[in-house]
């Protein structure tokens, strides 16, 4: 039988009647692996003996009676910028090559406590800075679907990993929409939960007000799983809030009926692709159809939703990254004779150029003299961002937005333009500058390549979020193919 | 905008990351350009509007002085890149860090 | 001009480590000492993807720091990142307070410098903050400036500090000393820092300028690092001062500089130049939520205050009648206070009697031993049965001083120790009127010189009577009753 390409919640099912032994899966996702990655390159590290070694141990369980997770078993790849112990955890970045982190972050701590199987860590744009993983310092990642294209990113290995069927379900994060983007370029299920929902504890921080962890998966039933596993209050986390576990799965195909999503105008503007236009429009009515009602809304500040992210997130970064000096961890350059000049080349040499130039730009605008008119103002912006979401998502149960403005473009197309490839990030930034739930579903293609369709929604209302996306991705037919990675 | 290679070399410097000429020369025009495009925020009045520097409404959230298991001195010592018995090794420090 | 013609501007900046069990930020222990860099784990490492939470204790002692300080207490506060690179540094970054410390406006008070004047000095206290300790750097070679490597301990990186900075109030190196000895004895009476200069869980700064006696306005300021002792801060003011009189006098301009002291030069050496300070870039910290100050703790936590040292003097001399220079010294410390008053709880006698063998020959005691007061054997209740022991005349006063050294490293019960040593003295007058009788009459010669006069010939006599019980007499009675005999 052919694994790769069932969700979760079907391989759920076979697991537990044993039509399938946890090996046998695993087994198949390496070997798919093993046919795709030389022309993918999704994944950073692949632990074998760790996966088979966990499989055996679930079917162990199961054989033996004991009571086990109905999880336990499956695969599932993560970001590199998730700690694991005893897998590298490098942030695709030389300056942290063969890192080991002595502990595990707390969503790894979840998916272990649910016996599931990690296979590996994928790849990313270093330090989680780029909206294509060519900002890897160890490779670029190419799109399933079309290979001289991007993945998107940052969490561009992760979404290629499982729009490819190398694995069913892969964790990523998101900060501008490092998650969203690489979903809709390659036509998987992208959710960023809403800020502190996740515990970040154990996500190398880029910029600690904006990050989420969040999934990639093939369908919505898999994200909500997936996010019952992941979500929880950490007491690590001091952003962490306490919430009733919720299950997303329960009531994911109630009526959404007599729900209100906002249409903000704002989104639909110049630089959207007309296409893509066209199909997240076509979403729109498919959700109509089912008695949602859609009306435009407008949300005046969003202009200056992008402008305020590339203040705060470089300024964020840039104090974030600062740990990383080559004294405790770490690659350093040991031809320095004192400590500047170590703290200087170890950084120069060892962090690529995006990273270093979103470094130097965060340092700017914190500084004496910049801090008032650069960091502060765009804090005081997004005030002003947040209250406008406030209003609209009063009367409205979420908003409908494209993902990205263009479908995936070429490897190499705006690597020499920085901020070219930042415009990339227009539609998702303001889920993350608000703190919003969003979720990105693939509505069609476009020139062979997916396009998505973002929802947003009220913060820890996941719940309702995932049902409007259940009922248009059921409504709509268009639940995820594995891509043939030609 | 006014950002230039002298400025970028002193942020750099603040920032502790060492830069080519020819990166240098690119930042420069690069964020410049970049400055150009965030300067749009000044548009906006945000007279008496409070920053935000987080978005979850949480507060106090402190935990008990309870001591906990520390590393030994070998896991805090495995990923060094220089060691010396217990310690961590750097090469000699410049008073200017400070 | 000379020295004396100028003003003395001082502000000191004062790091005291909170006596908490756990880091500020993250569980690993704070105990001193122990084996490099044992007590860390990977936040106090500044490991990637590790976050601070908040130790509750920490901030409750550092509003305790505040009320001993007589400060205001902030309704709402929050922590921000201090940036800087430096190895002892782990996250390259400190968390710190900016703009919304948790105590403000505060004040302490001390005695003017009799040369300047009298009366007391109220010395403001502009603020009182929470931050993290960094790690400690072991240079090679003996010192900085000729090591090759150096070696970093983090053991000390997350400790809970409070930083309390003090207005330009002080004016003199003396009134320097005087406020860090007193914001010892304050700190260590809310229990919250032990202030050992020497262990380094307090460390003091000083910015000191001239100006010419009679000005408002300030003059330029130099920072002084590097100061070990109170003692050592007092000297390094009065030198640095002496350089910028030695300046201004020659028509040259102070230059705003960090200068560390030099124990051995005996001067303030230049470190860098105020123009070329860094530029911290605070911000907010992210990873840590705002702090509301409920007022209710802050009074629970006011009343968890000791009485402070100037009331409990002023109670000691009003009310126990002891002189003011008994009501210093033991005030002067927390624990002998402290110690000093459960002796009187359970002593019926006068406060002064108390004292004097407080001040004594327990401190006497203390000193010898090297020890805290909290290590001494002995319980007030001990110390109040010795002194009762006194008072009944059952022991002599010298026998009474071994009966405490005993008791002091055993903890034995005093008239445990009279019984075993046999030190009882005899006081009973039928008894010694017997043996006075006794030795009157086998010294003839001495009760004639009595008689005739020389009355220091008692002394001979109660010797004599001393001899025949051992040292058990009761010495006063023996006199008493000798004089009686003799008629005198």
């Amino acid at each position: 039988m052919e694994l790769i390409s069932k969700p979760i919640h079907e391989l759920i099912g076979l697991l537990e009647t044993r039509a399938i032994s946890a090996e046998e899966l695993v087994r198949q996702f390496l070997d798919r692996i093993d046919q795709v990655e030389p022309k993918l390159k999704a994944f950073i590290s692949v632990d074998r003996e760790g996966a088979i070694r966990a499989a055996k141990a679930a079917d162990q369980a199961r054989s033996e009676g004991r009571a086990c997770s109905r999880l336990a078993g499956i695969p599932v790849a993560l970001k590199d910028n998730i700690c694991t112990k005893g897998i590298p955890t490098t942030c695709a970045s030389k300056i942290l090559e063969g890192y080991m982190s002595p502990y595990d972050a707390y969503v790894v701590e979840r998916l272990r406590s649910e016996e599931m199987v990690i296979i590996g860590k994928t790849n990313m744009d270093e330090f989680a800075m780029g909206t294509s993983t060519e900002n890897s310092a160890f490779f670029p990642t190419r799109n399933p679907w079309d290979l001289s294209r991007v993945p998107g990113g940052s969490s561009g290995g992760s979404a290629a990993a499982v729009a490819s069927g190398e694995v069913p379900a892969a964790l990523g994060s998101d900060t501008g929409g490092s998650i969203r983007t690489p979903a809709a370029y390659c036509g998987v299920v992208g959710l960023k939960p809403s800020y502190g929902l996740v515990s970040r504890y154990g996500l190398v921080s880029y910029a600690s007000s904006l990050d989420q962890i969040g999934l990639l998966t093939g369908d919505v039933r898999d994200c909500a799983i997936m996010l019952r596993v992941i979500a929880g209050h950490d007491s690590r986390d001091s952003t962490s809030v306490q919430t009733e576990p919720v299950d997303y799965e329960a009531n994911l195909d109630e009526e959404v009926a007599g729900m209100v999503i906002g249409l903000p105008k704002e989104y639909y503007g110049a630089g959207i692709d007309p296409k893509i236009m066209e199909l997240v429009l076509e979403a729109a009515r498919t959700l109509e159809g089912l008695g949602v009602r859609v009306e435009e809304v407008s949300i005046p500040t969003l202009d200056y939703a992008l402008a305020a992210y590339y203040v705060i997130a470089p300024a964020e970064a840039s104090s974030n990254l600062a740990r990383y000096d080559g004294v405790r961890y770490g690659c350093r350059y040991d031809r320095a004779t004192d400590s500047v000049s170590m703290f200087m080349e170890t950084r120069g040499r060892g962090l690529g150029l995006e990273v270093k130039r979103r470094i130097i730009m965060g340092t700017y605008v914190l500084s004496a003299g910049y801090y008032d008119q650069y960091y502060r103002k765009a804090q005081q912006v997004r005030t002003l961002i947040r209250r406008d979401f406030e209003r609209v998502l009063q009367h409205c149960d979420a908003l409908i937005t494209p993902t990205t403005p263009t479908i995936a473009f070429k490897l190499g197309e705006k690597t020499e333009d920085p901020l070219s490839m930042y415009m990339s990030d227009v539609c998702t930034v303001a889920a993350n500058l608000v703190g919003i739930p969003a979720i990105s579903l693939p509505c069609g293609m476009h020139e062979g390549c997916p396009v998505g369709v973002q929802l947003m929604g009220r913060k820890f209302d996941e719940a309702r979020l995932l049902r409007i996306a259940y009922a248009y991705e059921q409504a709509s037919g268009l639940q995820m193919k594995k891509a043939p990675v030609a | 905008m006014g950002l230039t290679v002298d400025d970028v070399r002193q942020v750099a410097r603040l920032a502790r990351v060492s830069l080519s000429d020819d990166e240098l020369e690119s930042f420069v025009v690069d964020l410049n350009k970049v400055l150009g495009f965030v300067a749009k925020l000044e548009e906006l009045d945000t007279t008496n509007v409070e920053p935000t520097s987080h978005v979850v409404s949480l507060k106090n959230v402190m935990r008990e002085d309870r001591v906990q298991p520390s590393l030994t001195v070998e896991e805090a010592l495995a990923n060094a890149p220089d060691r010396s018995g217990d310690y961590f090794r750097v090469p000699r420090i410049l008073e200017t860090d400070q | 001009m000379a020295l004396e013609d100028y003003e003395i501007v001082i502000g000191l900046e004062v790091h005291a480590e909170l006596k908490t069990e756990s880091k500020i930020f993250c569980g690993c222990s704070t105990r001193f000492g122990d084996r490099p860099n044992s007590h860390v784990c990977p936040v106090c490492l500044g490991m990637p993807g590790v976050l601070p939470v908040l130790n509750k204790k920490a901030l409750e002692y550092a509003i305790l720091a505040g009320l001993a300080l007589n400060c205001e207490i902030a309704e709402w506060t929050r922590f921000d990142r201090k940036q800087y690179f430096y190895p002892d540094l782990p996250k390259a970054y400190q968390i710190s307070q900016l703009d919304y410390p948790i105590c403000y406006r505060g004040f302490v008070e001390i005695p003017v410098d009799e040369r300047l004047g009298t009366g007391v000095r109220r010395v403001g206290i502009t603020r009182v903050h929470l931050e993290e300790e960094a790690g400690k750097s072991v240079h090679s070679g003996t010192s900085l400036l000729d090591s090759t490597y150096s070696l970093e301990d983090y053991n000390r990186s997350g400790i809970p500090l409070i930083e309390i900075v003090t207005e330009p109030d002080l004016r003199s190196p003396v009134e320097a000393r005087r406020f860090l000895e007193t914001l010892k004895l304050l700190l260590e009476y809310t229990g919250v820092s032990d202030c050992k200069m020497e262990e380094g869980s307090l460390r003091c700064d000083a910015n000191v300028s001239l100006r010419p006696k009679g000005e408002t306005g300030f003059g330029v300021r130099c920072e002084i690092k590097n100061m070990n002792s109170f003692k050592a801060v007092e000297t390094a003011i009065q030198r640095e001062a002496e350089r910028q009189a030695e300046l201004l006098d020659a028509g040259q301009a102070v230059v705003p500089e960090t200068r560390g002291w030099d124990e051995t030069l005996g001067s303030t050496v230049f470190m860098r130049s105020k123009e070329s300070s860094s530029d911290y870039r605070y911000f907010p910290d992210p990873d840590l939520v705002p702090i509301v100050v409920e007022r209710d703790l802050v009074e629970r936590l006011r009343g968890l205050l000791p009485e402070m040292p100037q009331q409990r003097r002023r109670r000691y001399v009003e009310e126990l009648r002891i002189p003011e220079y008994d009501a210093v010294l033991i005030s002067g410390s927390r624990p002998l206070a402290d110690y000093f008053e459960s002796v009187l709880a359970v002593y019926d006698g006068p406060a002064k009697v108390v004292a004097n063998w407080i001040m004594g020959e327990f401190l006497r005691l203390i000193n010898q031993r090297k020890i805290e007061i909290r290590e001494a054997k002995i319980s007030p209740e001990r110390f109040a049965a010795l002194l009762k022991l006194i008072d009944k005349g059952q022991i002599s006063a010298s026998a009474a001083k071994e009966v405490l050294e005993e008791a002091f490293d055993t903890g034995e019960d005093p008239n445990d120790i009279v019984e075993r040593r046999a030190l009882k003295q005899i006081s009973d007058q039928d008894e010694l009127a017997a043996i006075v009788d006794k030795v009157i009459e086998a010294n003839p010669r001495a009760v004639e010189d009595i008689r005739s006069g020389n009355h220091k010939a008692i002394g001979f006599v109660v010797g004599q009577v001393m001899r025949e019980t051992r040292g058990q007499a009761n010495p006063k009675v023996v006199n008493q009753l000798i004089r009686e005999r003799l008629g005198l």
